[in-house]
């Protein structure tokens, strides 16, 4: 960075200058002065926005609030009719989706990760790897649709009954794959959201896994570890909380995500014990109930999106956090 | 040497590499499944009826999809008015002014959070400050909603294209005695200008397929309109619509509207690809 007193040093060090090159120094000095007020302003506005966002949802939740305090939170009720409500179905169906989500795609993406810097031929890694990127940028509309007309027809028909027969029988876990086989419910949005944020948690790892000096990587191999080795103990080991940033990241858009779970998870307020069952997560309820919601109906909407504002704000928190670290651990090291 | 041991590091390695490769193929073969159905339900929804009627209405036949497509290129289009100056200058401050002040290093962790914030709450918080203000869905309220989602990627790739550049170039400017705006305007957002209009594009590109944030915003319109200041008909939104409907004709153009959105976003971020190669190149 240069210095920002440009314009006083050329006034002070010319030897008696002329009154004109002092004006052009002090209207320069005024313009910078404004210049950096204004894109300073431009950048609160990002600022305000998010605090303008906490206070909204803050007091429009407010009077859901008061009614039911903080077990508003645990709550099981959903009833728009009595106006009794209770976010407990909401957060159940949000955290297990994105539970199911990251439990498929977090090996996945690793997997695909690993083969694209490691075993995948150089022709290919280009095309590959943009094609990935090109994933993660599909509407996730989209996979709600597929979701919906594809997937659950044929969850309903093979993949539901496979798994009744073989993890619905284990003791502890049976009951979980228990229920009607439709098709939709939890478990598939867990199933669509999973193959959503796959391209995307596969990028972020790519690009940490590419960051790793490849005098390391080469080391390893030079004193014969397989493949497989240089990437669990030098290549792991190296990018470890970069990774989980990436992980995180992915967990917070399996949350917040809308579109791709409304279409497949049921969206009915009951809660029961098995991850065939329809439910509904805090974004599909809002985006099913909103429209039509009536004045304290939608105070316990926002107080919902209040609650994933914050479940999101955390772990978006803690993912940034992370990665940051791991970027200055790595500046250290190199 | 060791060779059980030789042994079953092999293994461990052919198991996992065989593993990696299963998830790709696996990965691949589900997203290019995906993108197979799109494009084979798509294409038959695809014709002139689509581009030149509106929405119909329920049980009736035929129909298109002209007033969504208008009324997303008119929110898209007046977010991207919105959000691509004050983006820019927001990066400006980051770059120019970011090593020095504590609102930048607070602005860069809030444009971080927006980011990946999830898009409804973006929604429901200008449903509270604008929609329940003056008690009707508006298509500006949609084009709000989507320049807060705009702005934080405009203004990271802005601030990361401008730090790029190299100081030898910012000096040179102020050696010359230039203040500093000229150099920020003229010399180093110059120099960047490629990464910036790929930052813009690839703004535009997730703004084009977001439809939660509309639900709450710009609604729907089932007749042709080009008034911001009344709800409006939507792309994403008439999809979402169409699609849980059980009209076939309905079902029919969603599929057409989804391969229209899915089509513009890959061309968008394939265009801002090429844009940034090529500067990178030159």
């Amino acid at each position: 960075m240069s210095s920002p007193h440009t314009a006083d040093q050329a006034a002070d060090l010319g030897q008696g200058p002329a009154a004109s090159m002092i004006a052009i120094a002090r209207r320069q000095q005024n313009q910078d002065f404004w210049f950096h007020k204004l894109t300073m302003l431009f950048s609160l506005v990002v600022l305000f926005s998010l605090i303008g966002i906490i206070v909204s949802l803050i007091l429009q939740s407010l009077p859901t609030f008061q009614k039911f305090g903080l077990p508003f939170i645990w709550r099981i009720e959903w009833d728009i009719i009595n106006e009794e409500f209770g976010a407990l179905i909401s957060i159940f169906g949000t955290l297990a989706s994105a539970t199911i989500a990251l439990l498929i795609a977090v090996p996945l993406s690793f997997g695909v990760a690993l083969f694209l810097t490691e075993n995948c031929p150089v022709w290919l890694r280009r095309p590959l790897g943009t094609a990935v990127e090109l994933l993660a940028a599909v509407p996730s509309i989209i996979y709600g649709m597929f979701g919906l007309f594809i997937f659950a027809p044929l969850f309903a028909e093979y993949g539901q009954p496979a798994l009744q027969s073989t993890l619905g029988q284990m003791p502890l876990i049976g009951p979980l794959f228990g229920g009607a086989t439709n098709g939709i419910g939890i478990l598939a949005a867990g199933l669509i959201l999973a193959f959503m944020i796959l391209p995307f948690i596969a990028a972020v790892m790519r690009d940490v896994f590419e960051i790793v000096p490849p005098i390391l990587r080469e080391s390893a191999y030079g004193i014969g570890c397989t493949t497989w080795e240089v990437v669990r103990h030098v290549v792991l080991p190296y990018t470890q909380k970069g990774v989980i940033g990436g992980v995180m990241l992915g967990l917070g858009r399996a949350l917040g995500e809308t579109m791709a779970v409304t279409f497949v998870i049921g969206n009915s307020q009951r809660l029961v014990p098995s991850l065939f069952a329809p439910g509904s997560s805090i974004a599909s309820t809002l985006a099913n109930e909103f429209a039509e919601a009536g004045d304290f109906h939608l105070s316990a909407l926002f107080a919902l999106g209040f609650l994933l504002f914050i479940i999101t704000f955390v772990v978006l928190a803690l993912a940034k956090l992370l990665v940051a670290r791991n970027e200055k651990s790595k500046g250290a090291k190199t | 040497m060791n060779t059980a041991l030789y042994q079953r590091r092999k293994l461990a390695n052919t198991i996992g590499v065989g593993l990696s490769m299963f998830a790709m193929a696996l990965g691949l073969f589900v997203l290019l499944w995906i993108l197979f159905i799109l494009f084979k339900n798509g294409i038959a929804a695809l014709d002139w009826a689509m581009f030149t009627q509106s929405t119909p209405a329920p049980g009736s036949e035929g129909g298109g999809l002209a007033n969504a497509i208008v009324g997303s290129i008119l929110i898209v289009g007046f977010s991207t008015i919105i959000s691509t100056p004050i983006g820019i200058f927001a990066g400006i401050y980051l770059a120019e002014y970011g090593d020095e002040s504590k609102t930048a290093a607070v602005t860069r962790f809030v444009t971080d959070i927006m980011l990946s914030a999830p898009s409804i709450i973006l929604g429901l918080f200008i449903y509270a400050i604008l929609v329940a203000q003056v008690k009707h869905f508006s298509g500006w309220a949609g084009s709000l909603t989507l320049s807060l989602i705009a702005i934080p990627v405009v203004v990271r790739t802005t601030e990361n294209m401008l730090r790029l550049v190299p100081g030898s170039l910012r000096e040179a400017a102020f050696a010359l005695g230039a203040p500093r705006w000229k150099v920020a305007t003229m010399v180093t957002l110059r120099a960047a200008q490629a990464g910036v209009v790929t930052g813009v594009l690839l703004a535009l590109a997730r703004i084009s397929g977001e439809t939660a944030p509309l639900l709450f915003t710009a609604l729907n319109n089932q007749f042709f309109s080009t008034d911001m200041n009344k709800p409006m008909s939507n792309l994403p939104v008439v999809i979402f619509q169409f699609a849980m409907s059980p009209y076939d004709n309905w079902v029919r153009l969603a599929w057409g509207g989804a391969l229209l959105i899915t089509l513009t976003v890959l061309v968008l971020n394939i265009v801002a690809r090429v844009v940034f190669r090529e500067k990178v190149s030159s």
